[in-house]
């Protein structure tokens, strides 16, 4: 049993078809790469595994259950997948600190105290612990990424899902954000990545999926992806971005 | 000039026949644009968040509501009120608690649809870095919404409060004896002196509301320094 199965899923907005009929099993421990020219239904595909995006077909399940099922909570359904946004969405008014605990502790009801140790453990993980009293604003575009991964890491998630986490950054700290990534991926996260940073990829991933038109039209290890794309249009994204 | 008319009934002006008969004049302005200014945010937040709900039985009733009372002169509401209280409660309530009811009621839908406006003003980004944590969708209104959103409406608030302290006013209609209603008693009494008694409550209107907007202004002073800082 895959950590994620996607059967058959399809989604339209209005008319347009974004996904069509997409296939896939993620295994416990994955690290997937999603990558694509932009308008191709990457980040609809992961947002439609916390129910971000509602679809019309098919289904998604996660350790076996059906995401969409009739006992399913879907606040509860989305503590065990954390998400990354690339606009950070940091929320402006509350500290750091405050950013990481509050889902912590207003939804799994974790004391104060606790939820904070935590946050702070995080944040040494992350490598600005030493900003935990500071505003988002005050942070640079990079470090708001690293409190952003921070906070969906407080709520333990069974699965971490990015959505082109390093698009929004100054060349300069796509790296610190990277890294932060890469530790998380060594440590057995599994994880979904929009991105189109292929030296992650090369390094990380274990397998590189190709989207085109919502649907996937290649998928490979990064080493084979990379090499020798077989898809004509894979091979012309690819001469585009590298 | 008769100056002296003013000098004569000052204390009936500023706060009625108080502390021997019954409370009036500016005093009971500035009673009911406090209450009111109260009444309304609450009521006006409820109905903005029902406005702004997806459930249809919350939002539908919120829009027909904001749609009605928008769509009512102030004026009419307060006669409605006051005639319909009696229907309604079997007696009839006083002058001053239902135009009080009926300010409420009216500026309410005005701070719904600023709700409105307010939350939907901000990034959508926020919301669903919410609820992507397992915030329910009450829980990241009050937590990560509101929060925001209230600070950014505070001088469209203000906007209403002023509105609303100066149609006070308007109770003079129903015999609530509120500043106006004082004035045009001393007015009818002393006979000499209109010019003065209006130019008098026309500066002590100015100044309750001068005070209103001048407390706005610091508040936005303070709002632009905070979203400076979130550049």
């Amino acid at each position: 049993m895959g950590m994620i199965e996607i059967i058959s899923l399809s989604k339209w907005f209005g008319d347009f078809q974004v996904l069509k009929d997409i296939t896939d099993t993620v295994e416990r421990g994955e690290v997937l790469v999603i990558c694509g020219p932009s308008g191709s239904g990457k980040s609809t595909l992961i947002r439609c595994i916390n129910r971000l995006e509602e679809y019309q077909q098919g289904k998604i399940l996660i350790e076996g259950l059906d995401i969409h099922g009739r006992d399913v909570d879907v606040n509860e359904l989305r503590t065990h997948i954390g998400i990354v946004f690339q606009q950070f969405n940091l929320y402006p008014h509350l500290t750091v600190l405050k950013n990481i605990t509050l889902a912590p502790v207003k939804v799994k009801g974790v004391p104060k105290a606790g939820a904070e140790r935590l946050a702070l453990e995080l944040l040494e993980r992350v490598g600005i612990h030493d900003q935990a009293r500071k505003y988002p604003a005050e942070l640079s575009g990079g470090q708001q990424q690293r409190v952003a991964i921070a906070r969906a890491l407080a709520m333990k998630p069974k699965v971490m899902l990015f959505d082109e986490p390093t698009s929004a950054l100054d060349p300069e700290m796509i790296n610190e954000v990277l890294n932060v990534m890469k530790d998380l991926a060594r440590d057995g996260m599994t994880m979904l990545c929009v991105t189109h940073e292929m030296g992650f990829a090369r390094e990380v991933a274990d397998r590189v999926i190709f989207m085109d038109g919502g649907i996937i039209l290649e998928e490979a290890p990064p080493e084979e992806f990379f090499s020798k794309p077989k898809h004509e249009r894979a091979q012309a994204f690819l001469r585009e971005i590298l | 000039m008769h100056w002296n008319v003013i000098a004569n009934n000052l204390t009936y002006l500023l706060v009625g026949a108080y502390p021997h008969g019954e409370l009036g004049g500016l005093a009971m302005t500035i009673l009911m644009a406090l209450g009111g200014i109260f009444g309304a945010f609450w009521l006006g937040l409820v109905f903005g968040l029902m406005r702004l709900s997806k459930k249809r039985w919350l939002y539908l009733p919120a829009l027909a509501y904001i749609e009605i009372i928008r769509g009512t002169p102030l004026l009419m509401l307060i006669f409605w009120f006051y005639f319909l209280a009696p229907v309604l409660w079997g007696r009839s309530l006083p002058g001053h608690q239902s135009a009080l009811i009926s300010l409420i009621i009216f500026t309410s839908a005005y701070i719904a649809e600023i709700v409105r406006a307010g939350v939907l003003g901000l990034p959508k980004g926020q919301m669903e870095a919410a609820r992507g944590t397992g915030l329910s969708r009450m829980r990241a209104m009050r937590h990560v919404i509101l929060p925001q959103a209230l600070f950014n409406m505070v001088p469209s608030f203000v906007n209403q409060f002023v509105s609303l302290t100066k149609d006070t006013s308007l109770a003079f209609i129903i015999g609530v004896n509120e500043l106006t209603k004082a004035a045009t008693q001393v007015n009818n009494r002393t006979m000499v002196a209109p010019t003065e008694i209006f130019i008098t409550i026309a500066l002590l209107y100015f100044v309750i509301c001068y005070v209103l907007t001048a407390f706005s202004r610091r508040l936005e002073k303070k709002i632009m320094r905070y979203q400076a800082r979130q550049r």
